[in-house]
């Protein structure tokens, strides 16, 4: 009798491929429907103030265009997120720029386009609050008394024991800006009123219940009346998780009022000057260690830029503060961790979540240690890098898939990190002598070269009891034809999410992968199985359909009285099984691990179910005349527990990582008078295939026992780590440490010339 | 897409004196505007500015193609895209500089459509080839009803986006002479390794007689100042000198009179100054191993 | 009242004609008077690249094409890469090896890579060769390097025509011949 082949661990052919090289996969503004209207939006051109009138050009031809505005939603202007403090258009008060405030819509775009200008909304601009450091000073409030949207502290041992009890204390305040995800399909959604008085949206997201959630509160409108239906998505990396039910909104709402389909897709000017990007943060790291290295107290105060609404703040800070002291042991740990309230468009959610910015911190940070102590920065790591067995600072036990140590090994020696640190620094002396006898690279460069490293963890899966609240449910049936179908609210967004489905399924049935359907996300079909954010797709939902599947082969097996033999033996069965007993759906729900406790109120406890590592070594080339800081190479291992689907996983990877060093690197927002100023693509850089280095991945596998076939999270991971490496390679390549990222040209020149006056 | 094109008329000239005629005509009322490959216009239609509602399209006229032998150099007609310029044999042999400038313009996309005539009549202070066609010295051949005119784009800016041409005047060719045997550096340092827009754009040509001293130089560059320009104080110190270490440091330091950079959403004043003073020594240093001054 | 034009010109081998606005753009007549969707917007300003088709044979932004300038042309986009229902050697390296994720960038980015192996015929590219080719092709998911390698090895695969027709064999998990 011949073994199915294994179906997990083996790059599979993907299955949303086909129709994406052909041009044959339909996103959003592909879509079309009768009777359809164009839908734009108005906006405020100031970032805070009150709306005074609304005034429409009289010599403008208004026939046909449909206008609504807060006055005209039948439920509550209200987008729920985390609190309910977020209008879907804004009533009275103006708290930052490009706020939506009026909606229009007309069967021409153009006319669409020409109506947004005919509008003319007065504000009274009143002063607004745009830094960090304006919020915290709290000269005007914004938000209670301090502007602080939350505060979280997680503590252990105690701090100024630690201190005290140090060989030496290094201190080191860090800023990162925000950074827009740029999926390069923007933001859309068609929405069109049915028949049975409710409501129908399709478009690109991330999260099909979040948005129905949003929309039964807006629209007054009972669950079942209201439908939400994902559409091929061309990119989210979380900028798709709450956005959408803004965008749906007002799609929504246009839709209903005129009793047309109406469709809102955003040009990326508006995109990027509209929509949610990633906190900025000013990060204050304290380090406490013995002359060998080792930690002996660790004290981070991180203060994260919420923008005007509070959105997911809360979750995001909460995520950067549990990993904020680094995968390092330590029994002295004190994090405090502040969100305030700006007049900027909401931060949203965008891969890593909070995660980026206290490993960026963090790894600069003990970088700039080694530096001071005279010891490799591997070294360093390795000291103090967790083991299992370990137990973090709010308290939870690292039981196992701990690959730490192991993701620090395979990338030092997949980079040649101890050669490379030694030859660079050789050759970076040998060129500054070679120059002063004036000899040049070729075309008469100065040019240096540098390797850094940086290590972080993320953990897989909702924050503590994120997964229990979230109560994820999925399914599995048979199809008519005798085909298993997976139904669940999570959505591919390129990850690869339908295809890793499949494998987990066609796995436990002893099927092929392409025998298994996916049913499209759409709230009509698909039980709520969360969004798909967090790390979680795989190893939560994946982890419930693969459980699903358990149960569906014990019930046919049950049912022929002997074990299912494959593909078609399968498809045979379950025709039978459906003619004589009928439908046959498996469903299961979230259970929280056993021996897995958090606690929302004191923070202590099992804060993920558990946490993926990364490494990762940068090598640089800088020129000294213009500061240009050339990638030539990125050396990554990361744990991932078991790769369900090798080039997946790899593509997640280098896709990750090279965001990563966009972050660190390029990719900067930059503002004018409360306003996005660099709102055109020309003008916000990310990278080409040219600043792209070769990105090589190592796959390590510790596997998770609470994960389907060993599997954790990969989503975010990559983010993590490149930005830390990146400044230590700099560092390494000139002598100079920079304490913000993006490392710009302008950035690192002006610390080079500080560092040559100083001398 | 911000614009209303579908309310934009277009007009497709037989000929180039068809093309004149119109343009002449339409200077009373609503002008026409010139159109080659479009692509700076349409990125500003995209954003919603719209410089007029009536395109006279220039793109079939074949009198504004093609690279030619002229006095001992090259014309290459106003419609040559990047990609023509890029590849072509007597333009990389003869004038690296261009060639070089033309691969750095935009990428392969923006290469195949974008134009020499475009590319000057946009007049950007950040145009990758204007300060290579300063230091070459070139000449623009316009034309209008009134017959052919030769500007040396030495005098053909006048001022930010303000070029020495009649409205009605159209960009035929431009000439590029006999340069001889200058060494030719280009240097477009941009807000990433490709497709950018450039922060300072550098270009020199030099030369050494037979008795060591500097006998050919020039030194235009881009994005730091209202227009292109010519580093007029820069090349006084250096032409008839002997290259040393202190003729560099003079050079520098005379180029910072030249220039005139400003703060804005690419980068600020004292990158621009910093870095045109680097890459002027890095020219120099190509060109002359005695220049160094380190 | 708005100016049109009338237009014919071959898109992926197929004769068109079509009455539009002059200046409407490339990208919206293939889009809607050509009901091709299969290039695609994502900044309106030559940037992205996502719009790329070949005009006359050259890669270009069709979102800063004026329709005008199209009559007569010979264009391709993705929906002509493949013959029939066959795919491409180029589009079935990319569903192996992982080229393409969220797949908005696809189609501009196979065009490009067309014409980059159609100029290489014969040899494979280099790596950096195709990164500069792909240098006006954004991608925000898979950080280039399948790209990068699919396209080589697409370049490797067509290159090893033997006499007598035989290719070799792909590598396709179930050793699926092409």
């Amino acid at each position: 009798m011949l073994r199915p082949e294994p179906a997990v661990g083996v790059s599979v052919p993907k299955h949303e491929g086909h129709d994406k090289v052909t041009g044959r996969a339909l996103y959003v503004d592909d879509l079309r429907m009768a009777g359809m209207l164009h839908g734009r939006t108005v906006r405020s051109s100031v970032p805070r103030g009150i709306i005074r009138r609304i005034e429409f050009d009289p010599a403008f031809d208004w026939g046909g265009v449909v206008i609504a505005g807060h006055q005209d939603i039948p439920g509550e202007n209200v987008v729920v997120h985390v609190l309910e403090d977020q209008p879907l258009l804004a009533a009275h008060e103006i708290r930052h720029a490009d706020e939506a405030i009026l909606l229009v819509a007309h069967a021409d775009a153009e006319r669409a386009e020409a109506a947004r200008h005919a509008v003319r909304v007065e504000v009274e601009p009143l002063e607004p609050v745009l830094t960090i450091e304006d919020a915290l000073s709290a000269r005007v409030k914004l938000w209670g008394e301090d502007n602080v949207f939350k505060e979280i502290r997680i503590a252990c041992g105690d701090v100024e024991a630690g201190f005290g009890a140090a060989d030496v204390v290094v201190e080191g305040v860090y800023h990162c800006g925000h950074q827009e995800q740029l999926y390069i399909e923007n933001n859309g959604m068609i929405a069109e009123r049915t028949a049975e008085g409710g409501i129908v949206v399709r478009g690109s997201l991330q999260c099909p219940y979040f948005v129905h959630h949003a929309l039964v509160r807006m629209l007054g409108l009972p669950p079942e009346k209201v439908r939400v239906i994902q559409t091929v998505t061309g990119g989210g990396f979380g900028g798709k998780e709450d956005y959408p039910s803004v965008i749906g909104g007002h799609a929504a709402l246009l839709a209903w009022k005129s009793g047309r389909p109406v469709k809102v897709v955003y040009d990326r000017l508006e995109d990027i000057a509209a929509t949610t990007k990633r906190h900025p943060a000013r990060i204050r790291v304290r380090t406490g260690l013995k002359r060998d290295g080792t930690l002996i107290a660790t004290e981070v105060d991180v203060v994260m830029d919420g923008g005007a609404y509070v959105t997911l703040s809360p979750v995001v800070l909460s995520r950067g503060a549990i990993h904020a002291a680094g995968p390092y042991r330590c029994p002295n740990v004190s994090i405090r961790a502040r969100c305030v309230a700006t007049n900027t468009p909401p931060s949203g959610a965008f891969r890593g979540f909070g995660v980026p910015q206290t490993q960026y911190a963090m790894e600069s940070h003990l970088n700039r240690v080694a530096a001071e102590l005279g010891l490799d920065p591997l070294a360093l790591r390795r000291r103090n890098a967790y083991v299992v067995g370990d137990v973090t600072p709010t308290g939870q036990t690292l039981r196992e898939s701990v690959g730490a140590q192991e993701v620090l090994e395979r990338t030092a020696e997949r980079a040649g990190w101890a050669e490379k640190r030694r030859r660079y620094a050789r050759e970076n002396a040998a060129a500054a002598r070679a120059e002063r006898a004036g000899r040049f690279a070729p075309g008469g460069r100065r040019l240096r070269r540098g390797i850094g490293l940086a290590f972080a963890w993320h953990g897989a899966g909702f924050t503590g009891s994120g997964e229990v609240r979230l109560n994820s449910l999925a399914a599995l049936e048979l199809a008519p034809g005798g085909r298993p179908r997976v139904l669940v609210a999570n959505v591919e967004i390129g990850q690869g999410a339908i295809t890793v489905f499949t494998q987990l399924v066609g796995e436990r049935l002893g099927v092929p992968p392409p025998l298994v359907l996916v049913e499209t996300p759409d709230t009509g079909l698909v039980p709520n199985s969360g969004p798909t954010v967090a790390s979680r797709t795989t190893m939560v939902v994946g982890g419930l359909l693969e459980q699903c599947a358990r149960g569906m082969r014990e019930r046919l097996e049950l049912f022929v009285e002997r074990p299912l033999r494959g593909g078609p033996d399968f498809q045979r069965v379950a025709r039978r099984f459906l003619a004589r007993r009928g439908p046959l759906r498996v469903e299961r729900r979230y259970q929280k691990p056993p021996g897995v406790e958090w606690s929302d109120e004191t923070y202590r406890g099992d804060a993920y179910a558990c946490f993926s590592y990364a490494a990762i070594a940068v090598e640089v080339e800088v020129d000294l005349d213009t500061g240009e800081v050339r990638v030539l190479r990125a050396t990554t291992a990361q744990d991932v527990g078991r790769a369900i689907h090798p080039v997946l996983v790899t593509g997640q990877i280098e896709g990750g990582t090279l965001q990563g060093l966009g972050y660190a690197l390029l990719e900067e927002v930059r503002w004018k008078d409360g306003r996005v100023w660099n709102y055109q693509l020309t003008n916000y850089v990310i990278p080409t295939a040219v600043d792209a280095p070769p990105i090589e991945v190592v796959i390590v596998e510790c596997p998770y026992s609470g994960g389907p076939f060993g599997a954790k999270g990969v989503g975010e991971l990559p983010m993590d780590v490149p930005a830390g490496a990146v400044v230590e390679a700099v560092a390494h390549a000139t002598g100079v440490r920079l304490d913000e990222i993006p490392v710009t040209p302008e950035r690192l020149l002006r610390a080079l010339a500080r560092a040559a006056e100083a001398r | 897409m911000r614009a209303p094109l579908s309310t934009l008329e277009v007009v497709r000239p037989r000929n180039l004196e068809h093309a004149l005629a119109l343009l002449h005509e339409s200077q009373d009322g609503e002008r026409l505007v010139p159109l080659a490959g479009g692509t700076d216009l349409y990125v500003s239609l995209n954003a919603g500015v719209v410089p007029g509602k009536r395109f006279l399209d220039l793109s079939g006229l074949r009198e504004l193609r093609g690279v030619r032998r002229r006095d001992g150099g090259l014309a290459l007609g106003a419609l040559t895209t990047f990609s023509e310029i890029r590849e072509h044999p007597g333009v990389r042999r003869r004038y690296p500089a261009l060639a070089a400038a033309a691969a750095e313009i935009g990428a392969w996309q923006i290469q195949n459509r974008a134009t020499l005539g475009g590319n000057i009549a946009n007049a950007s202070p950040a145009g990758d080839s204007l300060p290579v066609l300063l230091a070459f010295e070139a000449v623009v051949r316009a034309r209008s009803v009134r017959g052919p005119r030769d500007v040396p784009f030495t005098g053909l800016f006048r001022g930010y986006r303000d070029l020495a041409l009649e409205s009605d005047e159209l960009i035929t060719a431009v000439s590029l002479p006999p340069l001889g045997r200058a060494l030719h550096f280009f240097r477009k340092v941009g807000t990433r390794r490709a497709q950018s827009i450039s922060k300072v754009v550098f270009c020199g040509l030099l030369s050494l007689g037979r008795d060591g001293r500097v006998d050919l130089v020039r030194i235009a560059l881009g994005s730091v100042a209202p227009v292109t320009l010519r580093a007029r104080r820069a090349e006084q110190v250096l032409l008839g000198a002997r290259p040393s270490a202190a003729a560099a440091a003079a050079a520098r330091a005379a180029l910072l009179e030249d220039i005139a950079p400003i703060d804005d959403i690419r980068s600020d004043r004292d990158y621009r100054l910093l870095v045109s003073g680097n890459v002027l020594e890095q020219f120099l240093r190509t060109a002359a191993p005695r220049f160094v001054t380190r | 009242m708005s100016p049109a034009v009338t237009l014919s010109f071959t898109v992926n081998g197929r004769r068109r004609r079509v009455r539009v606005p002059p200046m409407k753009r490339l990208l919206d007549v293939l889009r809607e008077d050509c009901g091709l969707t299969g290039t695609k917007e994502g900044c309106g300003e030559g940037e992205c690249g996502a719009c790329t088709v070949l005009v006359n044979g050259l890669a270009v932004n069709s979102c800063l094409v004026p329709a005008v300038q199209a009559g007569g042309a010979r264009i391709l986009t993705v929906e002509g890469l493949a013959r029939r229902s066959r795919l491409s050697v180029l589009q079935r390296t990319f569903i192996e090896g992982g080229g393409t994720q969220c797949g908005i960038c696809t189609p501009g980015i196979l065009v490009t890579a067309y014409a980059l192996l159609r100029r290489t015929r014969g040899r494979v590219p280099r790596e950096d060769e195709v990164r500069a080719a792909l240098a006006g092709n954004l991608c925000r998911c898979t950080g280039y390097q399948k790209i990068v390698d699919a396209v080589r090895v697409a370049a490797r695969r067509t290159g090893t025509r033997r006499p007598g027709g035989t290719r070799g064999r792909s590598r396709g998990k179930k050793g699926a011949r092409r």
